[in-house]
């Protein structure tokens, strides 16, 4: 156990990846497109088009003037033609710009490479480029790379570790676009001035390690790291102990640290613009799931819907009966699938009825499996009796905040106990004070 | 193409997938580990010892099943829990114990101890083994008639006769060979005999993940060293007297044990510990249950001193 081990609790999940060999395939252009105004963590975005306008690829149609956002281009050439409230992969009601495609794919006129001399160049073209977390956090990158401390931070660790079952497409991103990955890396190093990257990868992904050290031989201060191929391994702050020894203190960020984490597709994004000014408007998607006829990574563009995206994959084989954003474990269930493709969409899944199973919640047998198995060493069984007990106090002392809702614990419970679920909403509790 | 939605799309909480492993499954193996341990009380007490398991296990699951129906709870004979909880409470019995003073320890086990407290995973204290006390102090010689192995049967006239923790309490040297002790061939309980036998079941735990290994190491290696420290025989004193049952099987219960590796440790040193105590310095020459039912007793408050420390947070040991 964690007392005698340098590594974090993890749990030996299926892997599922069954497209690992599929190249991306670029999907045709659809009819329609669907972008939402809330496509990151913090600030929403503001329409900045109208009904009825043109617009082009690469024009900004969603902005604000808060720190922590990302503006939103269109992907497309076409005309707005609504703009309207609706259910968004966020889980909220936002804003979505629906723009009709002329098929053109016109780029906007001023769309050039950014001129990048120093950190503070580098830093506004990465909030330029629209670029947020696209592993799944969906955090801001610019704000993630201007820490106040950033000359403290000496690690900077690139994500490639993709430990949710089923999803691939960063593994496609470290074959397909290696020698964006490359510059990418060696640009944010040198404008970052960070010492030592770590690119982490799960030893699953053999290949993807093989190319990137090559690739790096004889880069000083860039190393390639195996991992474990073991859940939650991708996760943030277990990555971060992973690779430095380090633990992020409850309430810091990594940079507290001296570290900072990006995705590897995030940097071949950021890449991308600073080679060609074009913007975060398109992203690789794994399809696949047992009710899709033929599961393949796509590179589809922002806002294309679920449904065209699943069509472009021979449509569904059997009835969906789930579909999720992102992997099984940590993954979201849609309500629709007229809803649209969002930055960091790393996977649709869709499953048959067969597939869909909750299994039967027992009691609780203590058997300490969810204790045994938490990354962050909390012990959920305790957080399911005082969540029943409604002890607020108990909750805080049991540190559910820094809960991740890795899906772990539930993952484990010989119970079934929907424990990360209870999780989130004791997090929720002792947030709201636990007036409730 | 036709539409999804609301309408036929499941929408839940993350994760969407699942270990296979259930209580019932964890119960099944539990069982399985207990063949071996089954087989020799066969061999070494004949078949009263099968019919007295097999009676209990009917006992156990009869009032598991009425309990629920009387109180209108959802069925929980399918986990196999009552069956873990028969065989237990069989093997901590003397095989030629009257079937009705065993039904009495069931009811007692599986009703008063389990359900009363809110069935499984609520109890705080062993079931079988506060079954075994309570039969031990209503029927104190019945409980402490010892049928002797058959093996023996042939050499001496008596049919019953002390346990080797008996034999040593009493000052005789009739003690039987450390060989005889670790297969099983002595008086005792009619499952907690053969150390080997127990031995392989608690191994098989151990590979499947049932149990982790801490409890049972900390419980014998604890017993071990305080008889070696003591000038006793160790290797008799963890074969006797059911020491291996104990650590394997009824010490790292679930429900009564620590939730930590830290927590572990302690309750497995606290089990070995007093089973020593109570064993050297008691009036009783058993320990085992009681130091198991000691431990149970004190499991929320090790609990309680021996979270983990959480990622990022402040070392709190
Ligand atoms: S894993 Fe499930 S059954 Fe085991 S202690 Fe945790 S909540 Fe209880
Ligand atoms: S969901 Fe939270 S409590 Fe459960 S294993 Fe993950 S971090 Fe631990």
């Amino acid at each position: 156990m964690s007392i005698f081990s340098k590594h974090l609790p993890a749990v030996k999940v299926g892997h599922y990846k069954n497209t690992e060999n599929s190249a991306t395939e670029k999907m045709p252009l659809p009819d329609k497109v669907f972008i939402s105004m809330v496509q990151h963590i913090g600030a929403p975005c503001q329409p900045r088009v109208k009904v009825g306008d043109m617009v082009k690829v690469g024009q900004v149609i969603g902005d604000t003037d808060a720190f922590v956002s990302a503006p939103i281009h269109s992907s497309v050439s076409g005309k707005v033609t609504a703009i309207d409230q609706n259910m968004t992969m966020m889980g909220i009601w936002d804003p979505v710009v629906t723009i009709e495609l002329d098929k053109e794919q016109e780029l906007i006129e001023d769309l050039k490479a950014p001129k990048i001399t120093d950190r503070e160049s580098f830093i506004k073209a990465v909030r330029d480029s629209g670029l947020v977390g696209l592993g799944g956090a969906a955090f801001p990158t610019h704000v993630k790379f201007s820490p106040k401390n950033l000359d403290e931070v000496d690690t900077l660790i690139i994500n490639g570790a993709e430990c949710e079952p089923y999803i691939t497409s960063d593994y496609r991103t470290m074959m397909e676009d290696t020698d964006l990955l490359v510059e990418g890396i060696k640009r944010t190093k040198e404008y970052l001035s960070i010492k030592r990257v770590v690119v982490a990868i799960e030893l699953n992904k053999a290949p993807a390690i093989e190319k990137l050290s090559e690739a790096f031989k004889d880069s000083d201060g860039i190393e390639v790291m195996g991992l474990k191929p073991i859940y939650p391994q991708g996760a943030e702050k277990v990555l971060i102990y992973e690779v430095t020894g380090r633990q992020v203190p409850i309430g810091k960020l990594p940079a507290d640290v001296g570290v900072l984490v990006s995705n590897v597709s995030s940097i071949v994004a950021l890449e991308k613009y600073v080679q060609t000014g074009i913007p975060l408007i398109t992203r690789k998607v794994t399809v696949d799931g047992t009710a899709v006829n033929t599961p393949k990574n796509v590179e589809v563009l922002i806002g294309t819907s679920i449904k065209d995206l699943i069509e472009f994959c021979g449509g569904y084989k059997k009835p969906p009966k789930k579909i999720l954003m992102g992997g099984p474990m940590m993954g979201r269930t849609i309500y629709n699938d007229n809803m649209a493709i969002i930055k960091n969409n790393n996977a649709i899944l869709a499953f048959d009825e067969d597939w869909v199973k909750l299994p039967k919640e027992t009691a609780c047998i203590n058997c300490g499996r969810c204790v045994r198995t938490c990354p962050m060493r909390l012990m959920p069984t305790l957080i399911l009796k005082a969540y029943d007990k409604n002890d607020v106090d108990e909750l805080k002392k049991l540190n559910v905040l820094s809960c991740m809702e890795c899906g772990t614990c539930t993952y484990v419970c010989p119970a079934k106990k929907q424990l990360s679920f209870v999780n989130k909403l004791a997090k929720q509790k002792v947030m709201e004070g636990g007036n409730k | 193409m036709e539409q999804y939605n609301n309408g036929n799309l499941v929408v839940s909480s993350s994760p969407h997938i699942f270990d296979n492993v259930d209580t019932s499954k964890i119960m099944l193996d539990v069982i399985i580990a207990l063949i071996p341990a089954f087989i020799m009380s066969g061999i070494v007490f004949g078949t009263r010892a099968i019919v007295l398991t097999i009676v209990c296990v009917v006992a156990c699951v009869i009032f598991e099943g009425l309990f629920n129906y009387i109180l209108k709870k959802d069925n929980t004979i399918s986990d196999y829990s009552a069956v873990v909880t028969g065989v237990l409470l069989a093997f901590n019995l003397p095989a030629n114990l009257p079937f009705w003073m065993a039904v009495i320890g069931c009811f007692v086990a599986i009703v008063i101890v389990k359900q009363l407290f809110g069935g499984i995973g609520q109890n705080f204290v062993n079931p079988a083994i506060t079954a075994r006390i309570v039969l031990l102090i209503s029927f104190a010689t019945p409980m402490t008639t010892w049928p002797l192995p058959k093996k023996l049967m042939g050499m001496v006239d008596a049919v019953t006769g002390p346990t080797p923790l008996g034999v040593i309490a009493t000052g005789s040297d009739a003690v039987p060979s450390n060989l005889d002790m670790f297969l099983g061939f002595i008086g005792g309980s009619l499952g907690e005999t053969s150390a080997i036998a127990l031995l392989i079941g608690g191994i098989y735990l151990i590979v499947r993940k049932v149990i982790e290994p801490t409890i049972p190491v900390a419980f014998i290696a604890t017993v071990f060293v305080f008889a070696v420290v003591t000038g006793n025989d160790p290797i008799f004193h963890i074969c006797a007297g059911g020491v291996f049952l104990g650590a394997f099987f009824m010490a790292t219960d679930y429900t009564t044990s620590p939730l930590t590796t830290k927590g572990k440790i302690i309750f497995g040193i606290g089990c070995g510990l007093l089973t020593m105590i109570i064993r050297l310095y008691g009036s009783y020459p058993e320990g085992v249950s009681y130091a198991i039912l000691l431990m149970n007793i004190l499991t929320p408050h090790i609990d309680n001193l021996t979270r983990t420390n959480v990622y990022g947070g402040v070392k709190n040991d």
